[in-house]
């Protein structure tokens, strides 16, 4: 972060989906808490990446930067400009500059719109009009993203996996963004394509200087991907820091264990990590554990995490920047107790 | 029955699974071969479209028999299953050969309880009463690390996460304490985490009963876990074959490269580009000529006389170890040197 | 469970409500006063006025509203007329009779020509959706696919008069169609609704079939069949207990909707087949501008539509564990 004023400033951002039940009469009688209380800043042409497995949060953390979805609490300042409850008109500038790429290349594209329909699509609603026209613009933004220009005039189906996800990129390209966010851009598709798109975002975040919010549940690409890592687990930001600090000198619990359950494609018979195997599954979200969400499935959780929810601070040990939401930080010599899943079974 | 010396516990020999469909024939599995044996662990690797799912199907019986034509033989424990009726095939399926699949909400029936689910497997093979079954599914459940078994048992899938309801599920797979297991993708689905949990417990049922798996998967870093050998496949073909450390250490594949290429890494230096395969994954519709991988590949022009687009290679296999390629054994040795340089500089 | 059926029942009493109200302000939106019908031709002031409160249509309309719905809740006294007791849908202006005796004595009619047809539609839809099924992309297939798409195609009032003139005048090969009370005799019960049966049933069978079978052919390719297959189960084990089990709750759906809609809905039914029942109550009481019949037929066809949707969800709950409902 060179810069002192970030591209994207979120504090204290909060989600809460109220769940209705009750009798006789519906009423909110719940709330599921996706997302609580985030803090973290994107510098401009910055990727950050945010991890985590299923339910916590990242994927709903993404629709709020995007405004797709309205935010229960906290503040998210793009460029200086709080956008936390703007409406549609003070949207619309921000909506230009930051984009979204989606999962499903197959569900996010448009059946019936040819492909520089699609792609010409946000700058037609933006009243954009590119010097040489949309349809040039789009050839070159079909270039940018490894496509032949000459299939302007094809639809969706007529391309495969990876071609479509780079038809959802050169979409998010139209309106030359400064953000980009990305969620799990690359799981649906196979290894050797995988590949392909992440050395194309990596070209563009280094060419563009477009700022990435990379949402993915493998922590293997996020390392490729992104400069900076945030950690999640059931709505919170429990480690965040920079690539080489976080993946070499992990200090939450959780980060430890998630990265030791990463498989590595080795033919070694030491595993390159200990091995934590974590039991059990991820609380529900509706009424997460008191203090430190991962408590209940951590080998060092006290009396006091119960009680006491850790900040996400800069522990001691840690490096400029790497901030750490735990009362026992891991060190590197800490040697932890490992419960095998075995364990359970008996 | 026993299997003997001789005779591997499962072979397959140059299977051929064609689908007719309305554009044409598709060649979902064109000429594969591989042996299993007892207690052991064969991982099955390939994209999309490899024919990897195609041929466990097909080893069950359970492709659609009316649009397929199938060619080669399946003998499991020396008893030929393609030529094997409908009902023999009953008795064997979920007894002796048992499947587990990546999508474990869609895969178990959303009407019946997974107590009921377990239990109708063992007395469909043992003839158990009603009472017993259920004392059995919750003995099972008990054992692939379900906890309270004896209430989780009359829960419906839905009520089941993620990683419980796979557990459910390698529990009915198990129940009638199957010799042969197929698992296709089955940790794909879910979170790392989980992940680990689920293979720590395929390798520990496999270390208590002996069981054979083949499990199928994309992810090279899965294989590298639970594999003994190794098995590539690209465009319906086995395009290399060796024990795990043979193929991890020194693939010999251009493909098997590729793929080790195409994987971001949590060790080494993290500013290195992958090196993805070019192209997309081939049609089964109408297959490159000559070497399926041919038009993905970087060393075919390599190859003198263009014989990567005419002929197809074969698969040279000496004591389990070999490749379907048609660089020389020198060429290979220099490219893979290359490609081991980039990958660690 | 019961929670669930108590908040419908409450809603389906709102939707009943708000009902009866639309139909009583349609009515006085129509440019006709059914006091001058029964005034006759040598209708005075005095006698128009007189009838007007015998009728009770002299108050304003919320008040009469108002009135009749007290009536259905808690009865109603019409004087000279006598008490009508709870739930009293009043008397018909036309002739004067109770409105819920003339219906209740017109339901079994209904209810017999509804019925009968779901029997003959359901075994014969759901059957050859079966069979079509099992047989994809077989002749049987194809024949029952484009069968269907012919038969949904037709109308009652086409089928229906095209029958009775073949099948009654010209080859005599069925009874002119009429109603007789179960209970009086069977037999004519039987051969009277026979022709009504089977006509609506070539009619909604094309439906039923093209549904089943697409049902069926969806769950069959669900994973978890392939997985029962996969446990040794047996093809038609799977066939009745998985797919069949799964095609089941949107066959249930639409049948629920059919059913409320026959019964709600015979006006053209009866009418083609000149019918004595509820259908043609409701032709019958718009004709002659009498207003609480018509107030009391349409809240019974609503109620039955509203009924059988209840009955729909409380099945698919049945059928289906992951919507049931606390």
């Amino acid at each position: 972060m060179s810069n002192t004023n970030p591209l994207l400033d979120v504090t204290g951002l909060t989600k809460h989906f109220p769940v209705m039940g009750g009798f006789p009469f519906k009423r909110k009688i719940g709330a599921v808490q996706a997302v609580d209380g985030l803090d973290f800043q994107v510098a401009e042409g910055e990727s950050l990446g945010l991890v985590g497995e299923s339910g916590c949060g990242k994927s709903t953390t993404g629709r709020l930067i995007t405004r797709l979805l309205e935010p229960t609490g906290g503040s998210i300042k793009y460029r200086g400009q709080d956008i936390t409850h703007a409406g549609r008109k003070q949207l619309a500038p921000v909506r230009s500059e930051i984009q979204m790429i989606f999962q499903d290349p197959y569900a996010s594209l448009n059946p019936r719109q040819t492909v520089g329909k699609i792609i010409s699509g946000p700058m037609e609603i933006n009243g954009i009009n590119p010097p040489g026209g949309h349809e040039k613009r789009v050839r070159e933004l079909l270039e940018t993203v490894g496509l032949n220009p000459e299939h302007y005039n094809r639809f969706p189906h007529e391309f495969s996996g990876g071609q479509r996800q780079r038809i959802g990129v050169a979409r998010a390209l139209a309106l030359e963004p400064k953000l980009i966010v990305a969620d799990e851009p690359v799981s649906a598709l196979d290894v050797s394509i995988q590949a392909q798109v992440v050395n194309l975002l990596q070209e563009l975040q280094q060419d563009l200087g477009i700022a990435f919010v990379f949402i993915a549940h493998d922590l293997a690409v996020v390392r490729h991907f992104s400069q900076r890592v945030a950690v999640m687990y059931l709505g919170k930001i429990v480690e965040i820091a920079d690539r080489e600090d976080l993946y070499d000198n992990p200090r939450h619990p959780y980060t430890r264990a998630l990265l030791s359950a990463v498989p590595e494609a080795t033919a070694d018979d030491i595993p390159a990590r200990e091995r934590i195997r974590l039991t059990g599954d991820v609380p529900s979200p509706l009424n997460p554990p008191s203090g430190c969400r991962f408590r209940t499935r951590c080998w060092k959780a006290t009396e006091k995490c119960a009680t006491e929810a850790p900040p996400l601070v800069q522990v001691a040990g840690n490096k400029e920047g790497h901030l750490t939401a735990c009362h026992y930080p891991e060190t590197h010599d800490t040697v932890p107790a490992p419960r095998l899943s075995k364990d359970v079974a008996a | 029955m026993t299997s003997t010396d001789q005779q591997p516990f499962l072979s397959v020999r140059d299977l051929k699974v064609h689908f007719s469909t309305e554009d044409g024939v598709v060649k979902a599995v064109d000429g594969l071969s591989f042996d299993l044996a007892k207690g052991k662990t064969l991982g099955i690797v390939g994209e999309s479209g490899s024919g990897k799912s195609v041929t466990n199907l097909t080893i069950l019986g359970l492709h659609d028999r009316d649009r397929t034509s199938i060619d080669g033989e399946i003998l499991l424990d020396g008893k030929e299953l393609l030529t094997a009726s409908e009902r023999e095939l009953e008795q064997l399926r979920g007894n002796k050969m048992s499947m587990i699949f990546q999508d474990a909400l869609a895969s178990l029936s959303p009407y019946h309880t997974i107590g009921k689910q377990i239990g109708e497997t063992y007395r469909k093979h043992t003839g158990a009463s009603k009472k017993e079954a259920r004392e059995r599914a919750i003995e099972m459940l008990r054992r692939v690390g379900i906890p309270q078994p004896d209430v989780r048992v009359d829960d419906y899938p839905h009520q089941f996460s993620g990683g419980m309801r796979q557990r459910a599920m390698i529990a009915m797979a198990l129940v009638c304490d199957p010799e042969l297991l197929i698992a296709d993708e089955p940790t794909t689905a879910l979170d790392v985490t989980v992940q680990a949990q689920i293979m720590d417990l395929l390798k520990d049922l496999q270390q208590e009963f002996g069981t054979a798996i083949i499990f199928i998967t994309h992810d090279l870093g899965v294989i590298a876990d639970i594999a003994d050998d190794v098995l590539v496949m690209y465009g319906g073909r086995c395009v290399e074959r060796g024990t795990k450390k043979e193929v991890l250490r020194a693939p010999q594949h251009p493909y098997t490269w590729g793929l080790l290429g195409s994987m971001p890494s949590l060790e080494g230096p993290v500013d290195v580009p992958l090196s993805p395969i070019p192209g997309s994954p081939p049609s089964l519709l109408n297959p490159p000529s000559g070497c399926r991988f041919h038009p993905r590949c970087t060393f075919a022009e390599k190859v003198q006389g263009g014989l990567c687009s005419t002929e197809q290679p074969l698969l040279d296999i000496t004591d389990g170890r070999g490749s379907a390629c048609h660089l020389t054994d020198d060429q290979r040795r220099e490219f893979f040197a290359d490609y081991a340089a980039t990958r660690s500089h | 469970m019961s929670r669930f059926l108590i908040r419908r029942v409450f809603g389906a009493l709102v939707i009943l409500l708000i009902i009866s109200a639309i139909t009583f302000g349609l009515f006085y939106a129509i440019p006709r006063d059914p006091a001058m019908m029964s005034c006759g031709k040598n209708c005075t002031p005095d006698m128009l006025a007189q009838i007007r409160h015998n009728l009770g249509i002299d108050h304003p309309i919320p008040v009469q509203y108002w009135d009749w719905l007290k009536g259905v809740f808690v009865g109603r006294d019409y004087g000279s007329f006598g008490n009508c007791n709870a739930p009293c849908l009043g008397y018909s202006f036309a002739n004067r009779e109770p409105v819920l005796g003339t219906i209740l004595d017109r339901l079994p009619t209904t209810l017999s020509l509804a019925f009968g047809a779901a029997i003959v539609f359901l075994i014969f839809g759901v059957g050859a959706g079966m069979l079509a099924a099992v047989k994809q992309g077989k002749f049987l297939d194809k024949f029952a696919s484009s069968a269907s798409l012919f038969g949904s195609s037709l109308q009652i009032y086409f089928v229906g008069y095209i029958a009775m003139f073949f099948f009654v005048a010209k080859l005599g090969l069925f009874a002119q169609p009429s109603y007789t009370p179960l209970s009086e005799d069977p037999v004519s019960w039987f051969s009277g609704l026979l022709l009504p049966w089977l006509t609506l049933a070539i009619i909604f069978t094309a439906n039923y079939t093209r549904m089943t079978r697409s049902q069926l052919v969806e769950q069959l390719s669900e994973d978890y069949v392939r997985t029962a297959r996969a446990k040794g189960l047996s093809r038609a084990n799977v066939f009745f207990r998985f797919a069949w089990r799964g095609a089941m709750g949107p066959i249930v759906t639409v049948f629920g909707i059919d059913l409320g809609t026959l019964i709600g809905g015979a006006i053209i039914t009866e009418s083609t087949f000149s019918i004595q029942g509820i259908g043609r109550l409701a032709v019958d009481s718009v004709n002659k501008s009498d207003l609480p019949m018509l107030l009391g037929v349409t809240v019974l066809s609503a109620g039955a539509i509203v009924f059988f949707n209840i009955i729909v969800d409380a099945v698919y709950a049945l059928i289906d564990p992951r919507i049931r409902l606390a």
